[in-house]
Formats: C-alpha cells, sequence, structure tokens
C-alpha cells in the first residue's frame, strides 16, 4: 500500500504525478526532453540508459515500463534483458556501451565517472552533448526510481500493461499522461 | 576538472545549466515548487532536508549551497545547519523535520527503504500527505542535482564567502528568477 493517500487504480509514477500534478508538469517536461525530443542518440538508446539504471535501482514499475519503450523503440524485446544480462556481449554499439558504462557509475555516485570512462566514450564517437545526456539521465532516473519507490506506489506485476505503456509512450513521448486505466486494478 | 567542455565562468550546476538550457529549465522549476513556493514547510526547512540529502551524497558544490540558502532562510544561523549535516537528532529543529529527515535519509539510499513505521512518526509529529510526498521529492531530485554535479566533475568554488552571497541572492528571489538571470547574461556574453 501506498505510503501517502495516492490517487487509486494508477500504477507507479503517475500516481505520484496525479497528486501532485505542480511538480508533475516539470518532471515530465524533462523525461520528454531527454529521451523523447529529437537527439543524435536514438530514442531507443537513451530508453537503454534509463531501464539499465532503473534496473540497477531495483525499481520494479521504472525498469519494466522503460524497457517496454525501449524494445517498442527498437522492435526486439529481448534486447534489454541482454543488455541487463551482460552488457559486454549485447547487441549494440560501442558507443553506447560506454555511455551505459558512465551511466552506471553515475547510478552509483557521480564521483565514480572517471576521465578514462569519459575517453573511451570519446574514442567511440560520443560527443560532448551524448555524454552530458547520458549522466543526466542516469542522475534523473536515480530521482524518478527514488520517487516511485518512496512512495510505496502500486506497482503492478502485468507485462500485458508495460508493454501497452511502452507502445504508447514511444509514440507520444511523456508530456501528457499515458495511463487512466482503472480497469487495470482488476487485473 | 570538467569532463565536458562547460562554461568556465559559471561553476557547479549553473555551468551544466547553461550547457544545456533545455533541461535547465524544466530543472529549475522543480527546485522552485519543492524549495521556493509557497508551502506548509517553511523554505528553511525545505532547504535544509535539501543540504541534509546533499551531504549525505557528498555533493560539496550542492550541500554548501543549499546550506548557505537554508541559512539565509534562518536568519543566518549557520550553526544549525552545520548540526543538521553532522546530527540532526541533536538539532533545535522540530520533531517533525526530524522525522521528515529521517524519510529523506532513507529516499538518499534508496526509496524501498521507507517504511510504514516512519511515516507514521511523521504523522504522528502532524506531518500532511503533502508534507511527507514533498520530502520523499525533495530527497529524490537532490539525488538527481548531486549525481549531475558530481556525474560531469563541475567547478568547485573554495570560497565560502562565494556560497553565502548566493545563498542569499537564491534565498530571496528563488531559483528561476536568478537562473533566468545567469543563463541570458551567459547567452550574451557567448554571443559577443
Amino acid at each position: 500500500m501506498p505510503h501517502i493517500s495516492l490517487p487509486e487504480g494508477m500504477p507507479g509514477i503517475s500516481a505520484g504525478f496525479g497528486f501532485r500534478p505542480e511538480t508533475a508538469g516539470p518532471m515530465r517536461e524533462l523525461a520528454n526532453f531527454l529521451l523523447h525530443e529529437p537527439n543524435s542518440l536514438s530514442p531507443g538508446e537513451r530508453e537503454l540508459i534509463a531501464s539499465h539504471v532503473s534496473a540497477r535501482n531495483h525499481c520494479h514499475f521504472c525498469y519494466s515500463s522503460h524497457a517496454a519503450v525501449a524494445s517498442a523503440h527498437l522492435g526486439d524485446a529481448t534486447i534489454v534483458e541482454k543488455v541487463e544480462a551482460d552488457l559486454s556481449t549485447a547487441p549494440i554499439s560501442s558507443k553506447l556501451k560506454a555511455l551505459l558504462t558512465i551511466a552506471g557509475k553515475v547510478q552509483l555516485d557521480g564521483k565514480l565517472v572517471t576521465s578514462a570512462d569519459v575517453e573511451a566514450a570519446r574514442k567511440e564517437g560520443a560527443t560532448d552533448l551524448e555524454i552530458h545526456d547520458t549522466v543526466l539521465i542516469a542522475a534523473a532516473f536515480s530521482m524518478y526510481n527514488r520517487y516511485v519507490d518512496g512512495l510505496g506506489t502500486w506497482q503492478p506485476d502485468n507485462p500485458e500493461m508495460y508493454a501497452q505503456m511502452g507502445e504508447q509512450l514511444a509514440k507520444n513521448g511523456y508530456t501528457r499522461p499515458t495511463i487512466e486505466t482503472p480497469d487495470l486494478q482488476a487485473k | 576538472m570538467p569532463h565536458i567542455s562547460l562554461p568556465a565562468d559559471l561553476p557547479g550546476i549553473r555551468g551544466a545549466m547553461a550547457f544545456r538550457p533545455e533541461t535547465a529549465k524544466p530543472m529549475n522549476e522543480i527546485v522552485e515548487i519543492l524549495l521556493h513556493g509557497p508551502h506548509s514547510l517553511t523554505a528553511g526547512e525545505r532547504e535544509l532536508i535539501a543540504t541534509y540529502v546533499s551531504s549525505r551524497n557528498c555533493t560539496e558544490y550542492c550541500h554548501n549551497i543549499h546550506g548557505a540558502i537554508a541559512a539565509a532562510h534562518l536568519g543566518g544561523d549557520e550553526a544549525l545547519v552545520q548540526q543538521v549535516k553532522t546530527d540532526f537528532m541533536q538539532a533545535q529543529i522540530s520533531p517533525k523535520l526530524k522525522a521528515l529527515l529521517v524519510i529523506a535519509g532513507r529516499v538518499q539510499k534508496d526509496g524501498k527503504l521507507v517504511t510504514t513505521a516512519d511515516v507514521e512518526a511523521a504523522r504522528k509529529e502532524g506531518a500532511t500527505d503533502l508534507e511527507i510526498h514533498d520530502t520523499v521529492l525533495i530527497a529524490a531530485a537532490f539525488c538527481m542535482y548531486n549525481r549531475y554535479v558530481d556525474g560531469l566533475a563541475t567547478a568547485l568554488p573554495a570560497d565560502p564567502g562565494f556560497y553565502r552571497e548566493r545563498g542569499k541572492r537564491v534565498a530571496r528571489d528563488g531559483y528561476v528568477a536568478v537562473s533566468k538571470e545567469y543563463l541570458a547574461a551567459h547567452a550574451a556574453a557567448a554571443a559577443r
């Protein structure tokens, strides 16, 4: 049960957003900018960074939903699991591997990022903007994950719901509510 | 030295904000609502939560600047801010704020560590759902700001006077107003 009276029937972060629309606005805008708007990193690549950080923070709702968005963008339902099972052998670019290494350090503590990590990413073609956005995506998911978990939100175990959310978020982005589905409570 | 080419004239998070004004906007709006806007918790109390989380994340820039902003709101009481960083249970703050700082400390590590008992303890001291929500979100948000500042290895001013002066200014005018000013000044200087 959530720690405070959150709107019923809304899973994960949507309940926090429903409770406090004032902070929901800029939090949605930030996610939309980092993950959905045009960028030299594809939306699928950026969603892999978000799902990687959420996996490492063991945030079930954020991991499941962003893994689903990544799968929807990349047309590959297995890629997220491959990245989480073994980053070194996952079928993604060397540049993205180097960026995911940076993201993994930021998830623990930003001070762990070394010049060598950054140089390695640059060697694979990463730009300053891509390195910046990787750091900020990892930092932002350190916020979203804690927000979702810290309120004790309802995090259903419903693969269909996440797959459906993934498709919608991949298409429409984050600026407006995706889930208004009290019917999902019944499942 | 920062990991990427950040503007040299703007230390701490400001350099990163100037590097990426698109993300600076919602990031400043979030902190404005959480720490500066009207609230049943005073601005000083909310800044103490931000300072405490930043201190636990060992992010020098953030705990210095938010400590200074907190002190500015609290009549210049730097000793109180220091006491909250080192052992808030012994600080001259309300039992409600102590209970909220316990929750913030859990969120700083992992949101899943917050227990029903923690929340009940805060409620018993008079905390509302909104205050508990905002405490969780302030703690979560500072896990973002702290990682952002540290992960880019932003420049860290050594002079305590720097933080004191800025702290007064942000306490008075808020985050959005101050950020608009330095982002515009930076953009104008870059265009010259």
